[in-house]
């Protein structure tokens, strides 16, 4: 793509929309990601006694169900982008090409 | 002649094969740990050589082009990927391992489960769809896109040979032992056999017979994986609370398995090991070598989307799987190695050592022929990722270093491919070379170290150049340069290498993972040496950042499915 071409595009209302929201969206999750798993860490280098604590009357502790549960968020996690990627950012991203299509 | 190759390596391997288990059935004092003949696992394992050998002889036939070789013509859906993705990511070290640490210290196992699922979502929202817009068949594509060539290659390709060759020697060297445990073969022929099957898996069938055999594999330890957990579970009404409330009545620790215990004795390891898992998961560079055999980047989507999927169900499974080897384990002195008073260390007194656990739980849950079934499984296991891994060597030897810099991208395809499958018979052999010199050593550490790598060199060097205008190739070349030595130097200085293998008195570097130091280190150099780069070459190169950005956003312009 030559100089002039590219500058179309960059200015295109279309592109900026969709790398702002994509890019937006996505560190978001991966924030969010982050967050959960580093989180999950410090709890484990930090706060031994919290995560023993048990969550009932039985022998199931705190750790454990948060672990299960960065487990199950990773996953959802992916799930929510592939659902929001398939069902927005593909349209826009069809569009774009569409339009630049000379 | 490829065809009459391809049948003359099938019946050279089932000779090789059946003539090694019936040399082994000799008597061997030496090897003390060797268990007796299993032939049930032998025949099974049979079975899935002969089977992905078969797909290995279409697949040889069908692949001609370099888009074929390494990328499977682009031919693979998102969900095939997904699963060869989990295939090649899932090795025989987290099966047997992960269970086994949660086989002696419970909740700890959990810590690890987790490190290597994270790096997943991280790789899907940052990297996978703008990696398939930008490259073709290896992660230097993208990361050399508008840097020099020559230099940002041959650091791509240093750094992916240093991750295969670490990733490798611990891959050999836990074939050999494993196999040796499971089949009662001798430790030599089973890693020759690893070594010849990669072989003949890579430089005939390609990426296409690398990812079936990956996702047959997947398949596989999947199902059995989840016959055990089932198994385990309807013994306790499906009740996980019933699960933990018997495995801390049975196990010498009690309560504290519940509890983060001994794995992470301070808050600087622990995070530096959490950073080498996350972000070496997505600088690995068989796994990001996947992502061009799909279609277009919505397809590369969805295989991180299954991938992630039936990683962590995977590792819930483990999970349940180390409880279940508690609880039907411990009590049993069967599974153990005891005293001729008939004590036994409940912990470490398992037969073959702890990692041996899961086998063993299979035992206990299915009998002789599902032990069979899961021994075979693991010995597929370890051959869809030192696949993987060959594959991923070899490309960077022909694609990188060969196409790019020797022949400056003159090389015809076919004489590329033909260097490629050259470079996997190499490392082939000298994997198997390695694995029989590596035999008695600690390789624990190497596993560690591939990830620190992958972590420290090609992760900050792809990010950079994807998403940051302002790299150079200078920033770029000595940021990588000073993250892959700074993860290797601290890692010999660990104790790990120092202590253990050295036999110093004490480690130089108090932290067994350098990730939390060598990570940061390369993302900065990175960062100071191109914004001290005013080299014309740079302004050049930070101009080009447009044009690759609007093609990793959009996917304009991208190599297409390579399908013909």
């Amino acid at each position: 793509m030559i100089g002039h071409d590219q500058d179309r595009v960059l200015s295109n209302p279309r592109f900026r929309e969709l790398v702002q929201q994509r890019s937006a969206f996505s560190w978001t999750l991966a924030a969010a990601m982050l967050v959960a798993y580093f989180g999950f860490i410090l709890l484990v280098a930090f706060a031994k006694g919290f995560l023993a604590s048990k969550i009932g009357s039985g022998v199931t502790s705190l750790g454990i169900v948060l672990g299960l549960g960065v487990i199950v968020f990773s996953f959802l996690l992916t799930g929510i982008y592939v659902w929001r990627a398939n069902g927005h950012f593909d349209p826009l991203t069809r569009n774009l090409t569409k339009e630049l299509r000379p | 002649m490829i065809r009459i190759r391809a049948a003359a390596a099938v019946a050279v391997l089932g000779i090789a094969c059946f003539g090694a288990a019936v040399l082994a059935a000799g008597p061997d004092v030496g090897a003390v740990q060797r268990q007796a003949l299993n032939w049930p696992a032998i025949a099974m394992f049979f079975l899935f050589v002969l089977g992905t050998l078969g797909i290995t002889y279409r697949a040889a036939r069908q692949t001609r082009s370099a888009a074929d070789f390494y990328a499977a013509g682009g031919g693979i859906t998102g969900f095939q990927n997904g699963l060869a993705i989990a295939g090649d990511y899932m090795s025989a070290a987290s099966f047997l391992g992960i269970s086994a640490l949660v086989f002696t210290s419970g909740f700890d196992g959990l810590i690890y489960s987790i490190g290597f699922l994270v790096g997943w979502p991280i790789v899907l929202f940052l990297i996978a769809e703008r990696l398939r817009n930008l490259g073709s068949f290896t992660f230097a594509d993208v990361a050399s896109f508008r840097l020099d060539q020559t230099s940002i290659r041959i650091l791509s390709a240093v750094g992916t040979l240093a991750v295969v060759a670490f990733y490798l020697i611990a891959q050999m060297v836990g074939a050999g032992k494993l196999i040796q445990l499971l089949f009662g073969l001798d430790y030599l022929y089973a890693v020759v056999i690893v070594g010849v099957l990669m072989i003949v898996y890579v430089a005939f069938g390609g990426m296409k017979a690398t990812t079936w055999v990956q996702i047959i594999k997947a398949c596989l330890l999947l199902a059995g994986a989840t016959f055990m957990s089932l198994i385990v579970l309807a013994r306790f009404g499906f009740s996980p609370e019933a699960m933990f409330a018997q495995a801390v009545a049975t196990h010498p620790r009690g309560d504290a398995i519940m509890a983060p215990g001994a794995l992470v004795s301070d808050p600087i390891s622990a995070i530096s090991l959490g950073m080498a898992l996350m972000f070496g998961t997505a600088g690995l560079p068989h796994i990001l070598m996947r992502f061009f055999t799909v279609a277009d980047a919505q397809a590369a989507r969805k295989s991180v989307f299954y991938a992630t999927g039936f990683i962590a169900y995977f590792y819930v499974l483990t999970f349940i799987i180390g409880f279940g080897a508690i609880t039907y384990l411990m009590n049993e002195p069967a599974y153990y190695v005891t005293t001729p008073e008939g004590t036994y260390d409940r912990i470490s007194g398992l037969i073959g050592g702890t990692n041996m656990a899961a086998v063993h739980l299979a035992t206990a849950t299915g009998g002789s022929l599902f032990l069979g079934f899961i021994s075979a499984v693991a010995f597929a296991t370890i051959l869809a990722v030192v696949a993987g891994l060959t594959l991923s060597g070899a490309s960077a030897v022909s694609h990188d270093l060969y196409a790019s810099v020797i022949a400056r991208g003159r090389a015809s395809d076919q004489r590329e491919v033909s260097i490629s499958k050259l470079a996997a018979i190499v490392i082939g052999i000298v994997a198997i070379v390695l694995g029989y010199v590596f035999e008695n050593q600690n390789v624990a550490f190497m596993v560690g170290l591939a990830f620190a790598v992958a972590a420290s060199c090609n992760f900050p060097v792809l990010v950079m150049s994807i998403l940051w205008r302002g790299t150079t190739t200078r920033g770029a070349l000595l940021g990588g340069l000073l993250g892959l030595f700074s993860a290797v130097i601290l890692v010999v200085l660990s104790k790990a290498v120092w202590v253990s293998t050295f036999g110093f008195q004490r480690e130089l570097f108090p932290y067994d993972n350098p990730a939390v130091f060598s990570m940061p280190l390369a993302f900065l150099g990175i960062w100071v040496f191109s914004k001290l780069d005013s080299s014309r070459r740079a302004e050049a190169e930070r101009a080009a950042f447009a044009g690759q950005y609007i093609r990793s956003e959009t996917g304009i312009g991208a190599a297409s499915a390579h399908v013909h």
